[in-house]
């Protein structure tokens, strides 16, 4: 059974919510992601995105891209990536997920993708510049190789096409919380929960929302109705003006000050 | 794992054989399905047609004439060489086609903004002007490297009352515009339009910008059976994303005519700097759509280089990938140093100052037409004047140039 799906059964037969920590592999440094990794996974993320970075993410706000740019510049590749996967994999079964945009994937090679993720202990892998309906290509082959494909869902995501992200994601369904690119906003979308309850109804699958969470008030009133939150941002700011070593700790304490103590969260 | 029967093999819509497709983030499939939508709504609409024809005829000059270049047939000794000359529209390119295109549809869907990328400015200038003329708010997204190259772009941008944005991410350039554009257009489709400005990006994009262009086959299919009685031999054009080289071979798809597309070769293909997608790249996803790409072996998209800033982009539009693989087209390169002087050489030889971009495509149909009888026609879309231009000759001649060229 997929680590993703093994967690969530846990989680739910516990009444608890998953909180999910997005990282740019390689920033501010190959070795300073791992150690933030473990750090969270240590500190009750229940599954880690790692950020495959990429040279043109259209899908992310300015702290993002910053992050990314900077762990190219410092010769950042999917092998790269792979490797830190496995090396974090080595200490836990904590699931894993690689997000980035579709290029350096397909660069890959599909087949090859497959084996090398598989052999890595990744459990899954979102790709925001691919909708569903171009996915079979990738799909298939994942599935095979028991790689879950985590689709995103946006508030304009029409009901028929929520019905198919429903039939043929695997893990959980990332709700996107807003239009826009990723970033930290003040507050969320209105009508937020009357979405996420309406696909709740008609998927299997568990609902994860991000774009823009920051605050521990978010979180709590995220978790009352999605089975998960996904933080990124928030917790890559502090890299970008402060030195590494303090930068860890202003995300491990933002990342506590979050989630810490939230009742379903149960930390 | 399930098991399950492929689907059998067919047309998928926004295609062109294996490239093209909608690679594009949850939020915008939707603003794309509407746009595809509206597309195709006043395609068949006879109203928004005639709007247009009228406006291309009555506001931006057209239809622009077929020029026999006489001396620069002499100078080449071989082919008959001829210009369709989109140099002689508004705002100074073929560009303007599109934009008025656009603009309509952005007007007919109710938008009240504009938004658009552009590199060199050609294209930010024609939304602009588009924008002004139906009383559209218009921002142009342009990378601030290329705001510092093409000054005065931007101030003609100012001046027909669009702000220009400076983008100052990844290479502050084209496709960075491109990213940023797509990124405010994630958030704003209710009330925004996004004017892509050449045959790439997602779908609906490559073969609306295509259509809007098609004016120019169509005509030059018109003119020079009128003059000549028969169809040309060969169409050559530049090709940076290639919304002049596909308005331009669209019409002409299904006859006995070569296409050849001018990638910029920069400083030469083995010199790493230049933008030939097609020759020198491998298909990859790039905003919104599968083709050719120029990428490092891990898939990043990698730095162009050209003397002309509106073939400066990693991709192009799918549809050339697709007459590339399946052979419909060919596509050659030509260098800074051979565009630059094929800009004099026509300066010289015919008195038309093409934008650099379109000197491209006069260098190599030069180069053909020597290899060719005197009974074959080539006919070069001459996309653009020079006048941007004039500033970038001026520097890399040091303010002197030679009495003659040839």
């Amino acid at each position: 059974m997929n680590r993703i799906d093994k967690k969530f059964q846990k989680l739910r037969a516990e009444g608890k919510k998953a909180a999910i920590p997005f990282l740019t592999a390689g920033f501010p440094s190959p070795a300073a992601s791992l150690t933030l990794a473990r750090e969270l996974a240590e500190n009750g993320a229940d599954i880690i995105e790692l950020g495959v970075p990429f040279s043109d993410p259209v899908a992310d706000g300015p702290t993002i891209q910053a992050s990314s740019a900077a762990a190219l510049a410092r010769g950042m590749t999917l092998e790269k990536v792979l490797r830190l996967a496995e090396n974090f994999r080595r200490g836990t079964e904590t699931p894993l997920v690689l997000m980035g945009y579709l290029n350096p994937f397909l660069a890959m090679g599909i087949g090859r993708l497959a084996r090398r993720l598989a052999a890595a202990g990744v459990d899954g892998l979102i790709i925001p510049d691919l909708p569903v309906e171009e996915s079979d290509f990738l799909r298939i082959p994942l599935a095979a190789a028991g790689i879950h494909l985590i689709f995103l869902a946006a508030p304009n995501t029409p009901p028929k096409k929520m019905a198919r992200i429903a039939k043929r994601g695997r893990g959980f369904i990332y709700y996107v919380s807003r239009a826009g690119v990723t970033g930290a906003r003040d507050r969320l979308e209105a009508g937020l929960a009357e979405k996420v309850s309406a696909i709740k109804k008609t998927s299997p699958l568990p609902v994860c929302v991000g774009f823009g969470v920051s605050r521990r008030g978010q979180v709590i009133k995220l978790n009352r109705i999605a089975d998960g939150v996904i933080v990124g941002s928030a917790l890559i700011a502090p890299f970008l003006r402060l030195p590494p070593g303090k930068a860890r700790a202003a995300a491990i304490k933002k990342w506590r000050e979050l989630f810490g103590g939230v009742p379903e969260a149960g930390r | 794992m399930r098991t399950k029967k492929k689907p059998p093999e067919r047309k998928r819509p926004g295609y062109f054989g294996r490239f093209g497709g909608r690679f594009v983030p949850e939020t915008l499939s939707v603003p794309l399905e509407e746009l595809a939508r509206s597309f195709r709504r006043v395609a068949r609409e006879k109203g928004f047609q005639r709007g247009l024809d009228t406006l291309l005829k009555t506001y931006a000059g057209r239809p622009t004439p077929l020029f026999f270049a006489r001396r620069l047939t002499e100078y080449c000794g071989g082919a008959r060489i001829w210009l369709k000359r989109e140099d002689l529209l508004h705002t100074g390119a073929h560009k303007i086609n599109n934009c008025l295109g656009q603009a309509l549809l952005a007007e007919r869907m109710g938008k009240r903004r504009i938004i658009a990328e552009t590199g060199a400015g050609q294209h930010g200038v024609a939304a602009a002007t588009a924008a002004a003329l139906l009383g559209i708010e218009c921002e142009v997204y342009m990378g601030e490297e290329d705001m510092a190259r093409q000054e005065i772009n931007v101030f003609r941008m100012e001046v027909l009352g669009a702000r220009v944005i400076p983008v100052r991410t990844g290479s502050k350039t084209l496709k960075d515009a491109c990213s940023e554009a797509l990124r405010d257009w994630a958030a704003s489709f209710a009330s925004t339009y996004y004017l892509l400005g050449s045959t790439v990006g997602p779908d609906p994009y490559p073969r609306m910008v295509r259509d809007f262009q098609a004016v120019i086959g169509r005509e030059t299919k018109r003119q020079f059976r009128s003059v000549a009685g028969r169809l040309p031999d060969f169409l050559v054009a530049c090709v940076g994303g290639g919304s002049n080289s596909l308005g331009f071979f669209h019409p002409f798809r299904s006859d006995p005519v070569e296409f050849v597309g001018v990638e910029a070769g920069g400083a030469g293909l083995k010199s790493g700097r230049h933008a030939a997608s097609i020759i020198r790249g491998r298909p990859g996803v790039l905003h919104g759509s599968y083709s050719y790409l120029l990428q490092d072996g891990g898939g990043q998209v990698q730095p162009t280089h050209s003397i002309s800033a509106g073939l400066d982009y990693p991709g192009v539009g799918p549809e050339h990938s697709h007459y590339f693989a399946s052979g419909r087209a060919s596509y050659v390169s030509v260098t800074d140093r051979q565009a630059f002087d094929a800009a004099l050489l026509l300066s010289r030889r015919e008195g038309i100052i093409p934008a650099l971009e379109s000197a491209h495509a006069v260098a190599w149909s030069c180069r053909l037409a020597r290899k060719l009888p005197k009974n074959r026609h080539i006919i070069i879309c001459l996309s653009g004047r020079g006048d941007k231009d004039l500033e970038t000759i001026r520097k890399e001649r040091g303010g002197s140039l030679p009495n003659c060229v040839g």
